[in-house]
C-alpha cells in the first residue's frame, strides 16, 4: 500500500484572462475607439467649461470690495462678493422653481391625456403641436411676453395683489406693466412645458400593459388605472423631466432678459418691478459694457449658474435613485 | 361567494375580425372549469369576455349575452368597472403592482373600492387573503418588501391574493402557470383546489395534464385554420373530455395528435 497522505495536489487552474479588446478584429475595434473618444469628449467638455469658469472668476472672488465696486457697474457699495451673487442666485431660482411649480401639472394632464385618454388621431396632433411649441426660439417668447401676456396677465396681477396680497409672493405695489417675476415665470412654464411633456408621455405610454391591466382587473376606473400603475412607474421619469425643464428655466435668457424689469433684492414680491434678476440675463445685459475686473465679476455669477444646474441634475438623480427597488425596473 | 355564469351565443371581435363566435355554455359555481385548446383557439379571449376585460383592447367588442345570476354583464346600465370587481383575475405571467410592498399588492383592489378600512381590519385581510394564497408563512416577515422581489411562483400568488382579497365571486385565470417552474405549478395547482370551496374558477390552460388534474369539467375550444373564428367544439365533465369525448378532434387533441 503506497502511502499518499497528501490529497491530489490542487490543479491551479488555467488563468486564461483575455482582454475583450484581443477578440475584437478590424472595424469593430475602430468602433470601440469611436465611441470611447466621444464618451471623454463630454468628460473634456464639461471639464473645460469648468476649469474656465473658474480661472475667470477667480480674479473677482479674490478682489476686495473696494476694486470691486470701483469695476462693476450696479456693484453694490461696501459689500462682500457673496452678497453680490446671492440677490442673482435668489432670483435665479425664484424664476424657474415658479417656472416648474406652474408648468410640471400640466405638462403631466397634457401627457396623460395624450397617452391614456385621447383618440389616437388627436393624440399624435397633440404631440405635434407641443413639439412646435419646443421650436419657437427664445426671443420670440419674450417678444410674444412684451407685447401680448404682459397686457394680458396684468389684470389678473392685479386681482391676485388685492384678493390675495397677504401672501408674501402677491404683496407690494403691482407693476401697471407686468413685466415682473411672474410675467417672467408664466412665460418661462410655457418654454419649459415641451420638454416635460414630451419625456413624460414617453415615460407613461412605457407603462407596462401587464401593470394596467392588472389595476383595470380589480375593477379600477381609468384614473383609478392611472393612479396605480401609470403614476406609480412614470415618477423617476416625470422627476427627470421636470428637472430637464429646470434646467432651461435657469438658463434661460433672452426671454428674462426682454420682459424682467431687473432689482437686486432678495424680493418675493413677484407682481412688483425692479426686484429681482436672473443670472443668465444679468450677464447678457452687462457684458457688452463690462471690462477688466467687470467681466470677471459677470463670468464668477456664470460659475454660481453652472453650480446650480449641477446641483440640480444631482439632486434629481438622488431623487430617482432613492427609491429604485420600487420603481418597476426589476 | 360563488355564482353561476352563463353565456349565451357570444361572438368576439377585433375591429372586423371575428375572433370567436357562437360560444354558449354554462359555469358551474365552486368549481372548476377549464378552456383547453390549440394557441390562438381564442380561449383567453374568450375568458377576458367574462370579465369585460376584452373591451379594453381598442376597437375590440363583444355580441351575446354573458350573465352572472342572470343579470347580462353586457347590460345598458351595467359598469364594466363593477363587473370586474366581481369577477378577479389572474393573469399569465405575475403581475404584482412593482411600486408597492406585499402588503400594499393585497390592498390594492380593497382600496380601489374606495372603502375605508381600519388599519387591524386591513391586517387581518392581508393575513386572510395572504393564508388563502397559501404564501403567509413564505412572506409574513416581509410584508413591506417590494412584492417583485419574490419568485414568479410566489408572485402569481400574490396576485391570486390580491385578486381574492376583494371578495369576487368569481377568479378567472389566464394560463397562470404558463411562466412558473413545476414546483411553483403544484402549489398553484393545490390552491386551485382550495379556492374552488368558496369560488367559481376558470382556468385556461396550455397543458392538458394541469386541466385534468385541477378541473371539474373541461371545455375544448377549436379553430377551423388561420383566420377563421374559433369555437367551443365540446364541453363536458372532465373526466368525459378526457376518456371517451364525443367529437373527433377532441379526442385528436387531448390525445396529442394535434396542438
Amino acid at each position: 500500500m503506497t502511502t499518499t497522505d497528501s490529497p491530489p495536489a490542487p490543479v491551479a487552474p488555467v488563468r486564461r484572462r483575455r482582454s475583450s479588446g484581443d477578440t475584437e478584429r478590424g472595424f469593430s475595434r475602430t468602433f470601440r475607439w469611436i465611441t470611447t473618444g466621444a464618451g471623454a469628449l463630454i468628460l473634456a467638455t464639461l471639464a473645460a467649461v469648468a476649469l474656465f469658469l473658474i480661472m475667470r472668476a477667480w480674479p473677482a472672488m479674490t478682489a476686495s470690495e473696494a476694486e470691486l465696486a470701483a469695476a462693476v457697474p450696479r456693484y453694490p457699495d461696501d459689500t462682500s462678493f457673496i452678497a453680490y451673487v446671492g440677490p442673482l442666485v435668489f432670483g435665479t431660482l425664484l424664476a424657474a422653481v415658479l417656472a416648474l411649480l406652474l408648468a410640471t401639472p400640466v405638462a403631466m394632464g397634457i401627457a396623460l391625456f395624450i397617452s391614456h385618454y385621447a383618440p389616437r388621431r388627436l393624440a399624435q396632433i397633440l404631440g405635434y403641436l407641443v413639439d412646435l411649441l419646443a421650436a419657437i426660439p427664445s426671443v420670440v417668447y419674450g417678444l410674444w411676453g412684451v407685447a401680448v401676456l404682459a397686457p394680458m396677465l396684468s389684470p389678473v396681477w392685479l386681482w391676485l395683489n388685492e384678493w390675495f396680497g397677504w401672501f408674501p409672493l402677491f404683496a407690494g405695489d403691482v407693476s401697471p406693466t407686468a413685466r415682473t417675476l411672474a410675467t417672467v415665470a408664466v412665460v418661462l412654464a410655457v418654454m419649459i412645458l415641451p420638454i416635460i411633456t414630451a419625456v413624460s408621455r414617453e415615460v407613461f405610454l412605457q407603462t407596462p400593459k401587464l401593470h394596467e391591466e392588472a389595476a383595470l382587473a380589480l375593477g379600477a376606473t381609468r384614473w383609478e388605472m392611472v393612479r396605480t400603475a401609470v403614476l406609480p412607474f412614470g415618477r423617476s421619469g416625470v422627476i427627470s423631466a421636470a428637472m430637464l425643464g429646470l434646467g432651461r428655466a435657469l438658463g434661460e435668457t433672452m426671454a428674462v432678459l426682454m420682459i424682467l424689469s431687473p432689482g437686486f433684492l432678495y424680493s418675493f414680491k413677484i407682481l412688483q418691478a425692479a426686484q429681482q434678476q436672473t443670472i443668465a440675463a444679468y450677464i447678457a445685459l452687462d457684458f457688452p459694457e463690462a471690462s477688466g475686473l467687470a467681466v470677471n465679476a459677470l463670468i464668477a455669477t456664470g460659475l454660481a449658474l453652472f453650480v446650480i444646474t449641477l446641483a440640480v441634475n444631482m439632486a434629481a438623480r438622488a431623487i430617482v435613485a432613492r427609491r429604485k427597488e420600487f420603481s418597476g425596473a426589476n | 361567494m360563488a355564482q353561476r355564469i352563463d353565456v349565451k351565443d357570444v361572438n368576439i371581435y377585433y375591429g372586423d375580425f371575428r375572433a370567436v363566435e357562437g360560444v354558449s355554455m354554462t359555469v358551474d359555481p365552486k368549481s372548476v372549469t377549464a378552456f383547453i385548446g390549440p394557441s390562438g383557439c381564442g380561449k383567453s379571449t374568450f375568458l377576458r369576455t367574462l370579465n369585460r376585460m376584452h373591451e379594453v383592447i381598442p376597437g375590440a367588442y363583444v355580441e351575446g349575452k354573458v350573465e352572472l345570476e342572470g343579470v347580462d354583464l353586457y347590460g345598458e346600465d351595467v359598469d364594466p368597472v363593477a363587473v370586474r370587481r366581481n369577477i378577479g383575475m389572474v393573469f399569465q405571467r405575475p403581475n404584482p403592482f412593482p411600486t408597492m410592498s406585499i402588503r400594499d399588492n393585497v390592498l390594492a383592489g380593497v382600496k380601489l373600492n374606495n372603502r375605508k378600512i381600519s388599519k387591524s381590519d386591513a391586517e387581518d385581510l392581508v393575513e386572510a387573503s395572504l393564508r388563502g394564497a397559501n404564501l403567509w408563512n413564505e412572506v409574513k416577515d416581509r410584508l413591506d418588501r417590494p412584492g417583485s422581489g419574490l419568485s414568479g411562483g410566489q408572485q402569481q400568488r400574490l396576485c391570486i391574493a390580491r385578486a381574492i382579497a376583494v371578495k369576487p365571486q368569481v377568479v378567472l385565470m389566464d394560463e397562470p402557470c404558463s411562466a412558473l417552474d413545476p414546483i411553483s405549478t403544484l402549489a398553484i395547482e393545490d390552491l386551485i383546489q382550495e379556492l374552488k370551496k368558496d369560488y367559481t374558477i376558470v382556468i385556461v390552460t396550455h397543458n392538458m395534464q394541469q386541466a385534468a388534474r385541477v378541473s371539474d369539467r373541461t371545455a375544448f375550444f377549436n379553430i377551423a385554420g388561420t383566420g377563421k373564428p374559433g369555437r367551443l367544439i365540446e364541453m363536458n365533465d372532465t373526466a368525459t373530455i378526457f376518456s371517451s369525448p364525443a367529437e373527433k378532434a377532441t379526442e385528436d387533441y387531448v390525445s396529442g395528435r394535434f396542438g
